[in-house]
């Protein structure tokens, strides 16, 4: 098989009776070189760094090594960054130690910097693209595990370590090991009061934390087709929490106006050749996938999760599982481990589940689309409990503030935040509490991942906006629109 | 650094599936300088007390515990985070083999480039093994050149691709490595991107 695609790469008539893989056809026009174990060398049209990576920058200095193409090399402040109550003190010595070692690494090795006072600041997977620095075709890699998200836009987007980073750094390319291909379909359109995060998580609640482990993901079929980049990302960002390496969707019509707003996307005759490039980029008709699964969009509905994997993820109509049922010893063990971190009793509806607090945001929320959906069901109502709303970067903050969103979310008595990785990670100590129960937007509610001791539950903006408010978990689809709240429960 | 053929020593099993990296080090200590250690920040949180105490109940606390060579773990682990801190935690406290049914994608290939073995066995092994394990800490041997776990328990192969298990024998510089083999073919691409 291995040998059949390599020669596919030198051979044109082979190229044209070889079908092949979205993720297959990125990984052939971007090869530098194939050992003959398989393992390639692919070259990197993006890196993107942040505050986490001074290590690479010493692990290169230590070697009398620079940067090989600081012009492909971006750098973003966005794991630490204060997201609320300003940014002109920072207390904490290790973080404004990272922060000023970004800025001299970057200054010095002349990567561009997005920094705490440029206008384009924010996290990187919602920044890089609605700058038009990700591209259809490209391979892009960085520090964080959620690169997937840029499959969105159909660049081939994966989450490396540091010492892979150093390597790429140096080298501008990075060792990598063919994955496996899998087709995730998903057909229908999206019930009402279902947004992109139900959908994901919803996959992820069906095939499990480790269905994809070592595979790129191709998500594909109508709803898929109808989406927009923004809900695509949100779509790959999570696969990730299904064990995926990368995670694509196929540009089209939809990715090409996306990227005709862009400021740094190709223009004028490098567009229209660009988009011939791009139109190319599609599994081929009769691809042997190593896997395929297949969802029926209509029979999807909001979700949560109720235990410590996003894995664990019921509709909100749904209860805790219990223990007692599981098929196995380890499986129940599993479950008594999660429900005791967790603090919940085995059958317990999830919605009318109390909570402490809200967070809206990060790179799996944190995009005018979502700010949007949150918006339309805080408008006119008041919070129950503590809600930060972080934009994802500040081109969202300032889409956000035009349309008025701001005013809505602080009249709702929410705290409207700056943009950054914020309380989904809560590196820059905006976190939650010992005990403390978050309805969150962000993508991971593992133990501690909040805070020590913070239980998470994830959920769409719509869902967390609605937990806000209510001051519990509830139906998003049970909330009337503003003004008929009278004729209507918000409860569940 | 320096190649890594044969790990062998106390073993510890952590049942659990899908342990995440944010377990195996918590986001708040990712900023920690590489030279200042990060053998105190394994499993950081449920180790120890909010204190720094280590809590008694905890397996790598246990007078074997704390030599701890090898962890036997359960599926998907070290999934979620980058973070190649996770990494540096587990071979500063002095773990340089894990073995598990799967792996987190990238925390595996962090584990190559620190010299940990990630070995992956099947899963009824990898339960038969956590179960000996149960009572506590026990001599295991993972070779690599042999791609095999073995101990009174039992002994099973374990997968490891033959390029990531070099990597591990030879403990080369993969810059070094990439660079003085592949400069040219790197430079032509470039070239031909114009």
């Amino acid at each position: 098989m291995w040998e059949f695609i390599h020669c596919s790469l030198y051979n044109s008539r082979w190229r044209r009776i070889v079908p092949k893989t979205l993720y297959r056809k990125i990984l052939d026009a971007r090869t530098v070189a194939v050992r003959p174990s398989g393992e390639r060398l692919l070259y990197i049209d993006r890196h993107y760094v942040d505050e986490t990576c001074f290590t690479c920058f010493d692990a290169l200095a230590e070697r009398g090594r620079g940067v090989r193409r600081p012009d492909l090399t971006f750098a973003f402040a966005d794991h630490t960054v204060p997201t609320r109550g300003g940014r002109t003190s920072i207390r904490d010595i290790e973080i404004r130690t990272a922060l000023d070692r970004l800025d001299a690494d970057a200054a010095r090795q002349r990567i561009e910097l997005f920094g705490m006072g440029s206008p384009f600041q924010g996290i990187a997977h919602v920044s890089a693209p609605e700058q038009g620095l990700t591209l259809p075709g490209l391979v892009v890699v960085g520090s964080d595990s959620h690169m997937p998200t840029h499959g969105g836009l159909g660049a081939l987007g994966m989450g490396i370590g540091l010492s892979e980073q150093t390597h790429v750094l140096a080298t501008q390319t990075l060792w990598h090991q063919p994955l496996r291909d899998v087709r995730v379909r998903i057909d229908g359109v999206l019930p009402p009061g279902v947004a992109a995060k139900d959908v994901i998580l919803g996959v992820i609640g069906e095939i499990g934390a480790s269905a994809a482990i070592g595979s790129a993901v191709e998500f594909c079929g109508s709803l898929v087709e109808a989406m927009s980049v923004e809900q695509r990302m949100t779509l790959c960002n999570m696969a990730v929490e299904a064990g995926a390496r990368a995670a694509l969707v196929r540009p089209d019509g939809v990715t090409f106006a996306y990227l005709d707003e862009r400021a740094r996307a190709p223009r004028g005759a490098d567009r229209e050749r660009a988009r011939r490039r791009w139109a190319a980029l599609a599994s081929d008709p009769g691809v042997a996938w190593d896997r395929e699964y297949a969802f029926d969009a209509a029979r999807l509905a909001p979700m949560v999760t109720w235990g410590t994997s996003p894995e664990d993820a019921v509709p909100i109509t749904g209860r805790v599982p219990d223990p007692a049922a599981a098929a196995s010893p380890a499986g129940r063990e599993k479950l008594e481990r999660a429900l005791r971190y967790m603090d919940l009793e085995p059958g317990r509806p999830m919605a009318g589940l109390p909570i402490d607090r809200v967070f809206i945001g990060s790179c799996t929320n944190g995009r005018i689309e979502d700010l949007r959906l949150a918006a339309a069901v805080a408008r006119g109502r008041r919070v129950r409990v503590p809600t930060l709303v972080a934009p994802g970067s500040q081109a969202v903050k300032r889409q956000a503030e035009a349309e008025g969103l701001d005013r809505i979310f602080l009249d709702a008595g929410m705290q409207w935040g700056d943009p950054g990785c914020s309380m989904c990670v809560g590196m820059n100590g905006d976190r939650v509490g010992p005990g403390e129960r978050c309805a969150s937007t962000s993508n991971r509610n593992f133990m501690g991942r909040q805070g020590p001791g913070s239980r998470t539950h994830l959920m769409s903006p719509g869902m967390a906006a609605a937990a806000a408010v209510a001051g519990r978990l509830v139906d998003v689809r049970t909330v009337a629109p503003p003004g008929e709240e009278r004729r209507s429960a918000t409860g569940g | 650094m320096s190649g890594i053929d044969l790990v062998e020593g106390p073993a510890v099993g952590m049942a659990a599936p899908n342990i995440d990296t944010d377990q195996i080090i918590p986001a708040r200590y990712l900023l920690r300088p590489r030279g200042a250690g990060y053998g105190d920040l394994l499993f950081r949180d449920g180790r120890c007390d909010a204190t720094g105490a280590p809590l008694a109940g905890h397996v790598l606390n246990t007078p074997e515990g704390k030599t701890a060579r090898i962890l036997v773990a359960g599926r998907n682990f070290g999934c979620g985070s980058a973070r190649e801190q996770a990494a540096y935690a587990l071979r500063d406290f002095g773990i340089r083999a894990v073995v598990a049914p799967s792996f987190g994608e990238i925390f595996r290939l962090n584990c190559v480039r620190n010299g940990i073995v990630p070995a992956i066995v099947p899963e009824v092994a990898a339960a038969a093994l956590r179960d000996w394990l149960a009572d506590g800490a026990r001599p295991v041997r993972v070779d690599l050149r042999a791609r095999r776990v073995d101990s009174e328990a039992l002994s099973t192969a374990f997968e490891i691709e033959e390029v990531n298990a070099e990597r591990l024998l030879s403990g080369r510089d993969e810059i070094d490595e990439t660079l003085s083999r592949f400069a040219d073919r790197i430079a032509a691409f470039e070239q031909r991107q114009g």
